[in-house]
């Protein structure tokens, strides 16, 4: 099911399957990390799923490249795969001006209103393909193609921590302050990542299903002060 | 029980625990983080006779201010280092590679790194801290990691865990070797990158600017033309990465690296060379050279040697 595997410098395989960006492929890129995972392979330092990719990183006191991608083309995996945690998880988002920081650019260059954009985001259930780039930060989609927007020409140099914004088709939360260029269009005050909580850090992994719903800002700062 | 405590007087730059490093979480996004120069963290460690993964105090430019403020202490600092010590009130003036004993109001001042970009300062019996994630490891960007995953600041106090000077008068002859130019392997998307820019980014000097950081080395020199896509999909990164963005200039992936990233990749730095490469400050220049995957295997086999014999020295 791996097209293609190279090496990304010399202690990572990079495990190539294909170019598309789809559920079917991303499924696959899942599959193979939870199964790779799973087997405790001697070496293997970190796995890192994506879209369509699936980097293994591995000490090279341990294995080398050639060792490796023997090992993980002949790998076996299961196909009765199957994620125990079928549930939507529902995001509260407040969507009031104070936070949809790019709701005006999106309304011009979409040429519809804000009442229009939310309707075609919120209440939606979107996939989790990736974790990552900051701790916790899922990437989603797909979102509706009437709402769909390239990234800012200039990237903002802070995103403010809960930022829920959307690019392409694909929509996501940024679980800490950061640079980004997402265009924002609401926050969220729950929290994505916990660091406290070491057996389950993250509330979304890949693989899940999340939708998106509406909040006011008294709401909003309520869940914001006992978080 | 005497209790060995230090107080930070001064928290001097980018200082942070840091030990091996954390596996296994790039899929959630944290990095691997861990001591920037793996080399000189052990050669710490072993100085004062701690296990290779306890946590030191890495710092960058400037170190800390430290006073003991009760008990004894057995420490060394590792790295290219000006530091002072006041001991009894008298100054001396601190040698790398070697440990000193220190008691209750003595002092030690890093100054700063000479040419260089970090350093270590390890204790003996180690810093009674808390591991988050399986590392002391401070990620700073993630608050995770040791000190609640944040910078050690001033006015902060430390325990240490058990101290003992029955490694005192240890000490290692080691020059930091400086490199010439950093080998790399071609990168994913070589093909992305003009035949000209690709001769360029081999054979011309590109200058480290100080937008360098724990996260990623930004560099200036001859602009890297696209051909292809200045965009790829996103996808996974790891340390020493070389990615190249729109406005052509490279930037290289280190241990704090965001988990995942969306430039095309030019090339990546070998194992071998990462230590050397994360040394070099702002405003030096650096090289480039490709080389194949079976000669990094080997310099990477003949640099672990040349650790392990340093380390078996001491």
């Amino acid at each position: 099911m791996i097209k293609n595997i190279s090496n990304l410098g010399d202690a990572a395989l990079y495990c190539d399957f294909g170019n598309d960006i789809d559920q079917k492929t991303n499924i696959k890129v899942i599959k193979y990390f939870e199964n790779i995972n799973k087997k405790n392979i001697d070496g293997i330092t970190n796995l890192t799923p994506s879209y369509n990719k699936l980097i293994i990183s591995f000490d090279l006191n341990v294995v080398n490249f050639t060792e490796l991608k023997k090992k993980i083309e002949d790998i076996e995996i299961s196909e009765s795969y199957i994620r125990q945690d079928q549930k939507i998880i529902k995001i509260p988002t407040c969507c009031d001006d104070e936070f949809a920081l790019d709701i005006e650019r999106l309304s011009l260059k979409l040429n519809l209103t804000k009442k229009e954009i939310l309707e075609n985001y919120l209440n939606k259930e979107y996939f989790c393909y990736m974790t990552g780039f900051i701790a916790g930060m899922p990437f989603l989609g797909d979102i509706d193609k009437k709402i769909r927007l390239e990234r800012l020409e200039t990237p903002r140099v802070k995103v403010p921590k809960g930022a829920v914004g959307i690019t392409e088709q694909f929509t996501n939360i940024y679980t800490f302050e950061s640079p980004g260029g997402w265009n924002i269009l609401g926050s969220t005050p729950i929290k994505i990542f916990d660091q406290k909580n070491e057996k389950q850090p993250i509330l979304i992994n890949p693989g899940d299903r999340v939708l998106f719903y509406e909040i006011n800002k008294k709401e909003y700062f309520k869940i914001n002060g006992i978080k | 029980m005497e209790l060995n405590k230090i107080t930070v007087l001064r928290e001097g730059i980018n200082s942070t625990f840091q030990d091996l490093g954390r596996s296994n979480f790039y899929h959630i996004g944290l990095p691997f983080s861990g001591a920037m120069d793996k080399r000189n963290y052990l050669i710490a460690n072993k100085l004062v006779g701690n296990k290779y993964n306890e946590a030191v105090i890495e710092f960058a430019y400037q170190g800390p201010l430290i006073k003991i403020e009760d008990g004894n202490i057995n420490f060394a600092i590792s790295g290219d280092i000006k530091f002072n010590i006041k001991k009894n009130g008298k100054l001396i003036t601190g040698d790398c590679y070697k440990n000193y004993n220190l008691s209750k109001n003595d002092e030690v001042d890093i100054i700063s790194t000479n040419n260089s970009v970090y350093g270590y300062f390890a204790v003996s019996g180690g810093f009674d801290l808390k591991k988050n994630f399986g590392s002391f490891s401070t990620h700073v960007r993630s608050n995770v990691g040791a000190n609640n995953g944040n910078k050690i600041q001033k006015g902060e106090k430390f325990f240490i865990k058990d101290f003992n000077d029955k490694h005192a008068n240890k000490n290692l002859k080691y020059m930091n070797s400086k490199i010439e130019y950093i080998r790399i392997l071609k990168g994913t998307n070589f093909d992305y990158f003009f035949e000209q820019s690709i001769k360029e980014f081999t054979s011309k000097e590109f200058l480290v600017t100080k937008l360098s950081d724990r996260m990623g080395m930004r560099l200036e020199g001859p602009k890297i033309k696209n051909l292809k896509e200045t965009n790829i999909r996103s996808e996974g990164l790891i340390k020493g990465v070389i990615q190249v963005p729109a406005d052509g200039n490279p930037i290289i992936m280190l241990s704090d690296h965001g988990t995942i990233g969306g430039y095309p990749k030019i090339g990546v730095v070998i194992s071998a060379d990462y230590d050397r490469l994360v040394q070099i400050p702002p405003s030096k220049k650096i090289k480039f050279k490709l080389i194949e995957l079976k000669e990094a295997e080997k310099l990477y086999k003949l640099y672990q040697m040349e650790t392990e014999n340093l380390l078996s020295q001491i």
